[in-house]
Parts: structure tokens; C-alpha cells; sequence
């Protein structure tokens, strides 16, 4: 990628790394059982992709995964205390 | 709940100092600048031109972040008083272990005793990982890693590992913590206390490391637990009206073996197989109960 450099390699439209859809690391992915989710974001807490909109208690709306930047790392399946997560593997 | 860390950067799958980053700026909220020692934190987050932070950035040397947090603190008193105004965000220096425990350490004993506002928290790897696992002084003993590898003449790393939240609280300062990526309500809480004070504080988390300590990218935060519940790594707070006087803030009912937590990582396999070191595993047994003794949780 060629880019033009900013005076002291200042960045001023942060953040920039959404153009970076690390997705494609992928090999498991995680599924969310929307009827187990109890809406703890516990999950959230520990995701370290930032991958996992959280859930809303009062809209009754459970976690969502953005796949195009999960990693598949696992953290969320394992520790899920409703097991409401699964891995599976990616298939394309 | 706003996540102050975007995602697309490049950390390996399961990686725990955006876990560590992520949790400390859910605490500390948007008004806060951070600062960067050369680490994996910094490499993955920010290739230019990408960066993955929401909050202002800037990365130092690897050995001066707590340096520039200063600086940053005292150009916000010379502006206020300039001004007129009554600016304070929060002023965060980020650091692996490498970056304090070694490299990082002069610049933060001084940082620490000009007595500048902010917080310093070394997320805490046990090793150099960016550059390909070399042994740092947070490495714990009999650890492999590149530079202490295990053989016939040598079973990973001998020396201890180095009492950084220790060290810093010698410095007299009003705040020194230890915490852990596992306990995330335990993590905020200290964050909020170290920056609730007008003075540095240190924050020390245990980040376990899956490249690193090879284990799967799943197990990051279980495994963070288990050093909790073994007793390898404590969980305390030291103010400065009990200067030395750790107060435990999570305390397992009952110490599980240290042989569990060493037997689920591959950095230390060279102690089991093919045969048991039992000398090397008596020794970390004793630096264990020594360093559970320091703190008052056994006898």
C-alpha cells in the first residue's frame, strides 16, 4: 500500500485498521445459540478482537459476532457459562 | 460499554494484551492518552498508516514510555496554569514486561518518583514475544524459552522472576496493584482506584501469553485463572497509607497444585518428559509458597 507520509507519521482519521479484515485467519468459527445467550456479555469482556457486539438485556437482543474480523480464537465457546457458543469449522 | 479498541489489528488469535487494553479502557473511558513502549501491543495495534486505538496514541522508545507519560502530564500542568483551564484526562502508559521490567525500568523508577499523575500498566508475558520468545527477567523459573532452552545441561530458565509491583511499591507511591486479564471486574476496579489518586500508580496484569507459553488460543483466559488458583500469580492492592502492606483482593479458597498449572503449558514439558525434573519443580514449588508467604496467604 503506498500512502502519502503525514508530517511526524501523525494518524487523523483513527481507526484505521478496520480496512484490515483479519476474518480470513480464520479455521473455526464461533455460533451463537440465541436462545442460551442470558445477555452476560461475559463473553465481550474477554474477546481480544473487539469482535463481539454486545448484547442488549432490555431489547432482548443476544451478542452478535462480526466475522469479518474474528480470528476464531475460541475464548468466547470456552468461556460462555451457558455454553451458548459452539465452534465450528469454517467452510467457504 | 464502548470498545476503545478497534478490531483488524494484527495480534495472533487469542492474544492477551488487547484483552488487557480493551479492559483498562473500558475502565478509564475516552478522556484518556496513552502512551506505547515498543512491544507487541504497539507493533500489532499500529503498522502505519493503520492504527487500531480510538483514544489519542503515541508510541516511545522501548524503554522511555513511562517517561513520555510524564511529559505528557506536565505539559497539561504548564497549559492549564498558561490558560487558565483545569484539563486532567487520564494519563495511561502502556508497557509489556520487557518494557518495565527490564529496558523500562529506569525511566519508570523516575517517572515514579518525580511523582507525575498516571497510571503504568505492564501487561506482563513472561517473555520478549515480539521478537520471538527470549527470556526476560518476568520469565518465571524453568521456563523455555528461546534463550533458556531446555536440555541435557539446562532445564529453562534458573533465575526467579523479578518482583516489579514490589519494586514499585518501594517507591512509595500512593498506588500499586497486581491483576489478571481473568478477572475483569477485579482489573477495572484497580484501574479506577490508580487513576482516582493524584500520583503515579502501577498496575501490574498477568497476561498469558498462547504463542508464547504454547498452549491453545482458547485457553488464554483459563489459563489466567489457573495461575490465580495454583498460586503462582497473586492478586493484591498496596496504598501508600500502608506503604509494603499487600491487601489481598482474590483469594481462592484453597491453593490448587502448581504441577496443573506447569503441565497445561508447553514451556515447561521439558519438566515431565521424558522424565520428572524433580528438582526444578521443587524449586518453583518453593518460590510459589515463598511468594504466597510475602503476601500473608501462607504461614
Amino acid at each position: 500500500m503506498v500512502t502519502k507520509i503525514t508530517k511526524g507519521c501523525v494518524i487523523y482519521n483513527s481507526p484505521t485498521s478496520l480496512g484490515n479484515k483479519t476474518g480470513g485467519w480464520r479455521t473455526m468459527k464461533p455460533v451463537v445459540d440465541e436462545e442460551k445467550c442470558k445477555k452476560c456479555n461475559i463473553c465481550w469482556q474477554f474477546c481480544p478482537d473487539s469482535s463481539i457486539e454486545p448484547a442488549d438485556r432490555k431489547a432482548n437482543k443476544a451478542i452478535k459476532i462480526n466475522y469479518d474480523y474474528c480470528k476464531g480464537c475460541g475464548i468466547c465457546a470456552a468461556e460462555c457459562p451457558f455454553k451458548a457458543i459452539t465452534m465450528v469449522m469454517e467452510e467457504k | 460499554m464502548a470498545d476503545l479498541l478497534a478490531p483488524g489489528h494484527r495480534g495472533c488469535a487469542g492474544c492477551p494484551a488487547s484483552i488487557c487494553v480493551r479492559q483498562v479502557l473500558d475502565a478509564a473511558g475516552p478522556n484518556t492518552i496513552c502512551t506505547n513502549a515498543t512491544g507487541c501491543l504497539e507493533v500489532m495495534t499500529t503498522p502505519y498508516p493503520e492504527t487500531a486505538w480510538k483514544v489519542p496514541w503515541a508510541h516511545s522508545a522501548f524503554e522511555n514510555s513511562a517517561a513520555m507519560a510524564s511529559g505528557i502530564e506536565a505539559a497539561y500542568k504548564a497549559l492549564n496554569r498558561r490558560n487558565g483551564t483545569n484539563k486532567k484526562p487520564n494519563i495511561i502508559a502502556f508497557a509489556g514486561d520487557g518494557g518495565t521490567f527490564d529496558i523500562g525500568l529506569q525511566a519508570l523508577s523516575g517517572a515514579l518518583e518525580r511523582g507525575h499523575r498516571m497510571l503504568f500498566v505492564c501487561y506482563d508475558n513472561e517473555a520478549y514475544m515480539n521478537t520471538g520468545i527470549q527470556r526476560c527477567s518476568s520469565s518465571p523459573i524453568g521456563a523455555w524459552t528461546t534463550t533458556s532452552p531446555e536440555g541435557s545441561c539446562s532445564s529453562g530458565k534458573t533465575q526467579r522472576k523479578k518482583p516489579i509491583a514490589m519494586i514499585a511499591a518501594a517507591h512509595d507511591i500512593p498506588y500499586v496493584a497486581t491483576a489478571c486479564i481473568s478477572y475483569p471486574q477485579d482489573l477495572k476496579a484497580k484501574v479506577k482506584k490508580a487513576l482516582s489518586f493524584d500520583g503515579p500508580s502501577f498496575l501490574h496484569v498477568f497476561a498469558p501469553c498462547p504463542t508464547g507459553w504454547r498452549f491453545p488460543s482458547e485457553k488464554t483466559i483459563a489459563m489466567g485463572k489457573l495461575a490465580v488458583e495454583t498460586g503462582v500469580f497473586v492478586l493484591y492492592e498496596m496504598t501508600d497509607a500502608e506503604p509494603m502492606k499487600p491487601i489481598v483482593t482474590v483469594k481462592p479458597k484453597e491453593f490448587r497444585p502448581v504441577e496443573e498449572y506447569l503441565q497445561a503449558q508447553g514451556r515447561f514439558a521439558h519438566l515431565f518428559k521424558p522424565k520428572r525434573d524433580e528438582v526444578t519443580l521443587k524449586r518453583i514449588q518453593e518460590d510459589v509458597d515463598r511468594k504466597l508467604k510475602w503476601v500473608g496467604l501462607k504461614p
